[in-house]
């Protein structure tokens, strides 16, 4: 056994944290600021968490991941960090020449309280941000919050950096991305542009961490939402948030600054919270939903209706970020699955109120759980408890699903040992097409590797 | 300028070039830090290096593949032993980061045998925490840890803020201990991110805790009496001290301990009944081998069983130091019995790869460590350099006296060491040693890199994202050995990136059958089919347009 020292039996924990899901903040504004074209993240504190972050993402992407790091020693833990950060703002213009550099903090330099608008504003003074070229920041303690605050947090920087508005409005739909694959991204852009609809959509990592390999490696890949456009989202009619946790600040923030009204919708993942998103989405574009579209939807109820007796009252586990988890819920209902154990390390009420009102009569039995106590070490000693037939969650997943022999899907951040899931949406009718069908090869591959040979089906 | 695209390119041409990079890559920086990159950026000379900085501030901004001295204690030296609960005291990201990230194998004996390798535990230190301190929620985290699992030892990271917030996680320790008492160990590390200037500072401080709290606990003499020796500076990363394990098992070599892959508390603490201890990464543990010289008497040499050649030649120094020859007649027979398939498949590899050019960049040890492996496969290392070496790793410990010791290294805890009184017995007499010497052994000696390495080669120390970029447009080397981070920059260009410190999940690379299996991986990456297929059809210039006709 991999996990061999888990057991059933659970005591009640205060302070130590086993088997976490989910991490620290920086390393989402460091996400976050790769979907905006020309930027260089830049990591404000210990040189460790800037090659953290990166290797993390780039495990999971299998991409160039670029960013800088202040690489703070003793010295400047004790008497700040405003010099380190001058003057890799001067290292980077002159030796990497980025458009944007957009700063985050890290626990060190939080605790230790540097003020990032005074140290930006004097790497300005001493003339070391050229002219047309621009340093943006956000505070992303790691002591609050996780991965998807700070991911929330970088969103928010760009309205507060960028969005301006002008008298002029315009007949545009601001789209706040939540914490997504760049194939998620694409596949958004797609719909919209069968819509019909005019959209910005912000930040957009499709184009920088799916880049086409050519023999030459781009400092600034062709991706990412432009400043332009980030600016323009003061002047768009109005902006729809995918997914509360990550986009709802910037959301707010857009408005009390522009003006712009906001409605926040579940991240497209399955049926209904994809309706969700078309419906919002044509009412505030004003444009109608294409037949196109329908028959997307109509081939994603078709595969569901036909293959229903495979998913139907399967137990599930998942785990990951509530943007995710909170439709991913909602999919496995329609799929008339029954989510039983949901476990994410982010906390808030939206998560624990969705999950109320998604479990409470279809899966009484559910047990779910959020917020700094709530790991992966506890979601599995409710495995122990009593099985699941499927698991659903980044790769330290792998483990538990081998330990108890569960089929096991990979969504989430990280997953670093398998490829495609930045090519592949989970988004959409299309994406939740895909996700049935990699529900179906997995459940269907473990009863075909499982059971008696006179009970393996040559036919569906 | 010779054409780099030329099939027929050598490597003494490009050799000769190699002097204008440092001139012409410094001119893109700011001044200061030009006149500082300049003396990390030098080309070999023989017998004689010259004079590298190392083991100094990274120039922020600059895009380095240094990580923090977290990284280097919790994450490298004791991650791998797999029976100790090692909290990380922080906010969740560091724990988080080094779970299971480092690819350390290890196999538990039985059923019963404590694995906590897959598991990440942390404190997981919030806003409160880091106002009124976490030393009572640290206490309740390791009461836990014992009531769920009963570990022997537990050991305790300090991040970043905790060294701000002065929590003091050794008086934390100590009281635990006392606290649940059962005989069991609980130590810390003052190992915060911001201490040193790169991973090595974390080495340190992790040898000094071995050192402290682990080495020198068992004086139980277990198995063979013969023969009895410590592999240092090991991590078992894709298996490599499990073949080491094997072939030292071949020749009846009794491997007592490896610091630290594949290791046990037990292990540790049984170490000092060894008779020899061999160094393989030089960085990150010789101040164990020199800790165990001076309490318990045991000596050390420097080892590279990186290659077929280099790990024939570690077995000869064992045996020539045992002097037994039962034990030198069994190591040639072992060695001539290994080499019959390294032979083979190295042979077939060569075609592929005589002639081809290498760039190392990684760690305290494999850029050196893998150039042995090049050599074998006709490949020549144009240029190579350390994520965290000092200058003793570049230019052999003769010149450790001269080192200046900088306000970050003074950071780093000196421990004292004394003999032992008790376990304190020289493996050697003075004129046994004097004669080994005498036959060409070498104690306590580290040559470096740079004496190994093709006069005229680049080595850079502390290698920035801008120079790898202008070291591979300049020289196009046919494989680029370095780590995740540079992995698919590299692959953008075209040039196949080997790493070497997740071996792009391949391995073992160690002893023999690690050869044999990175033989084999390099013949697979410089000949893939892939890399000729860049470009499509319609993007090559000798293109010809042409209509269909109906």
């Amino acid at each position: 056994m991999l996990l061999r020292h888990t057991t059933a039996k659970e005591i009640d924990r205060k302070a130590l944290t086993v088997n976490p899901a989910k991490t620290c903040q920086p390393v989402g504004a460091m996400y976050a600021a790769l979907g905006l074209h020309g930027c260089l993240p830049h990591s404000h504190g210990s040189q460790g968490c800037c090659s953290y972050h990166r290797s993390a993402l780039t495990r999971h992407f299998k991409e160039p991941v670029m960013a800088a790091t202040s690489s703070f020693s003793e010295g400047s833990s004790v008497f700040g960090g405003s010099s380190n950060l001058v003057s890799a703002i001067e290292t980077i213009f002159t030796v990497y020449n980025p458009d944007v550099v957009a700063v985050h903090t890290t626990c060190l330099s939080e605790t230790i309280g540097d003020d990032l608008t005074q140290i930006v504003s004097k790497a300005h003074e001493d003339g070391l941000v050229p002219e047309g070229k621009k340093v943006i920041f956000c505070n992303t303690p790691s002591y609050v919050g996780t991965h998807v605050t700070g991911y929330s947090n970088q969103v928010a920087a760009f309205v507060k950096f960028f969005s301006t508005a002008t008298p002029k409005k315009k007949n545009v739909i601001n789209l706040a991305a939540g914490w997504m694959e760049p194939s998620d991204m694409r596949e958004i852009k797609r719909l919209a542009q069968e819509m019909e609809a005019r959209i910005i959509l912000f930040p957009d990592m499709s184009g920088v961490l799916d880049a086409p390999l050519t023999g030459k490696f781009e400092m600034y890949p062709k991706g990412g939402v432009t400043q332009a456009q980030l600016i323009a989202t003061g002047d768009s009619k109005f902006t729809i948030g995918l997914g509360a946790y990550s986009t709802e600040d910037a959301c707010v923030k857009l408005e009390n600054k522009c003006k712009v009204k906001f409605e926040v919708v579940e991240i497209p993942v399955g049926l209904k919270a994809t309706d969700r998103f078309i419906t919002s989405l044509s009412r505030h574009a004003n444009v109608p939903v294409p037949d196109s579209i329908t028959e997307e939807r109509g081939r994603l109820v078709d595969l569901i209706a036909d293959n229903s007796k495979y998913f139907y009252g399967k137990r599930v586990a998942l785990y990951g970020d509530p943007d995710t988890l909170i439709p991913l819920t909602e999919f496995l209902l329609t799929l008339d699955m029954k989510p039983v154990y949901i476990v994410t390390g982010t906390s808030g009420k939206h998560f624990d109120e969705s999950m109320q009102a998604l479990l409470s009569e279809k899966v009484p039995e559910a047990k779910y759980k959020s917020g700094p106590n709530a790991d992966m070490f506890q979601l599995h000693q409710w495995i122990k408890q009593e099985p699941v037939d499927l698991l659903i969650g980044n790769t330290y997943g792998k483990y538990i699903a081998r330990d108890e022999n569960i089929p096991f899907v990979r969504l989430g951040f990280p997953i670093v040992d398998r490829a495609g899931h930045n090519y592949f949406p989970n988004v959409g009718y299309v994406g939740a097409t895909n996700l049935a069908i990699k529900i179906l090869e997995k459940v269907l591959d473990h009863f075909d590797s499982n059971c008696k040979e006179e009970k393996v089906e040559w036919q569906m | 300028m010779i054409d780099k695209n030329d099939k027929s390119k050598n490597a003494d041409a490009l050799i000769a070039e190699l002097h204008e990079f440092r001139d012409e890559v410094i001119t893109k920086y700011p001044k200061k830090v030009a006149k500082k990159r300049a003396k990390s950026i030098v080309l070999s000379d023989g017998d004689n290096p010259p004079q590298i900085q190392a083991n100094v501030r990274t120039i922020p901004g600059i895009i380095t593949q240094r990580g923090c001295t977290y990284a280097g204690c919790k994450g490298v030296v004791l991650g791998p032993t797999r029976d100790i609960i090692n909290i990380t005291h922080g906010p969740i990201g560091c724990g988080f980061y080094s779970w299971l990230t480092r690819r350390n194998q290890t196999k538990p004996v039985d059923d019963n045998d404590s694995n906590f390798i897959p598991y990440c535990f942390s404190t997981d230190m919030q806003d409160s925490n880091i106002v009124f301190g976490g030393e009572e929620k640290l206490k309740q985290a390791i009461r836990e840890a014992y009531e769920l699992f009963h570990p022997k030892a537990i050991a305790v990271f300090s991040t970043c803020p905790v060294g701000l917030i002065g929590d003091d996680v050794h008086r934390v320790a100590r009281h635990m201990t006392e606290e649940i008492g059962n005989g069991i160990n609980i130590f810390g590390f003052s190992c915060e991110g911001y201490r040193g200037v790169s991973q090595s500072a974390g080495h340190h401080i992790a040898n000094n805790g071995l050192f402290k709290n682990l080495i020198g606990r068992d004086d139980e003499v277990r198995g063979q009496l013969k023969y009895r020796v410590n592999l240092l500076g090991e991590y078992n990363i894709g298996g490599d001290a499990f073949e080491l394990e094997r072939v030292f098992e071949k020749c009846g070599i009794n491997l007592l301990a490896s610091f630290s892959g594949n290791s046990t508390v037990q292990k540790f603490e049984n170490a000092h009944t060894a008779d020899l201890n061999m160094v393989m990464c030089h960085r990150s543990i010789n101040y164990v081998a020199e800790m165990m010289e001076t309490a318990f008497g045991i000596p050390w040499i420097k080892v590279q069983p990186i290659g077929a050649h280099s790990t024939a030649k570690m077995l000869r120094k064992i045996a020539q130091y045992f002097g037994e020859q039962e034990l030198i007649d069994k190591v040639e027979e072992v060695i001539a019995e290994e080499m019959i398939e390294v032979q083979k498949v190295l042979e077939q590899a060569r075609k592929r790869t005589v002639g081809k050019l290498a760039m190392l960049f990684v760690g305290g040890s494999r850029a050196h460590h893998y150039q042995d492996l090049f050599e074998e496969l006709g490949m020549t290392t144009i240029a190579a350099g350390y994520e965290f070496g000092h200058r003793d790793d570049y230019e052999g410990r003769s010149v450790i006296p001269t080192i200046q010791i900088d306000a970050d290294s003074r950071n780093i805890e000196e421990i004292t060491v004394t003999q032992d009184e008790i376990r304190y017995r020289p493996r050697k007499t003075e004129e046994e040693l004097k004669a080994l010497e005498a036959e060409g052994m070498e104690f306590n000696e580290y040559h470096g890199i740079m004496k190994q390495m093709e006069k005229g080669t680049l080595v850079i120390d502390d290698l920035s994202h801008y120079e790898m970029d202008q070291l591979i447009a300049k020289y196009k080397p046919d494989v680029f050995c370095a780590g995740i981070k540079e992995k698919f920059c590299v692959q953008k260009m075209g040039i196949p990136l080997k790493q070497l410190h997740n071996y792009d999940v391949g391995g073992p690379y160690a002893g023999f059958q690690g050869a044999i299996n990175f033989y084999k991986d390099i013949e697979m990456m410089v000949g893939a089919a892939i890399w000729k297929e860049i470009k499509a059809p319609w993007e090559s210039e000798d293109y010809v347009e042409a209509t269909f006709a109906y």
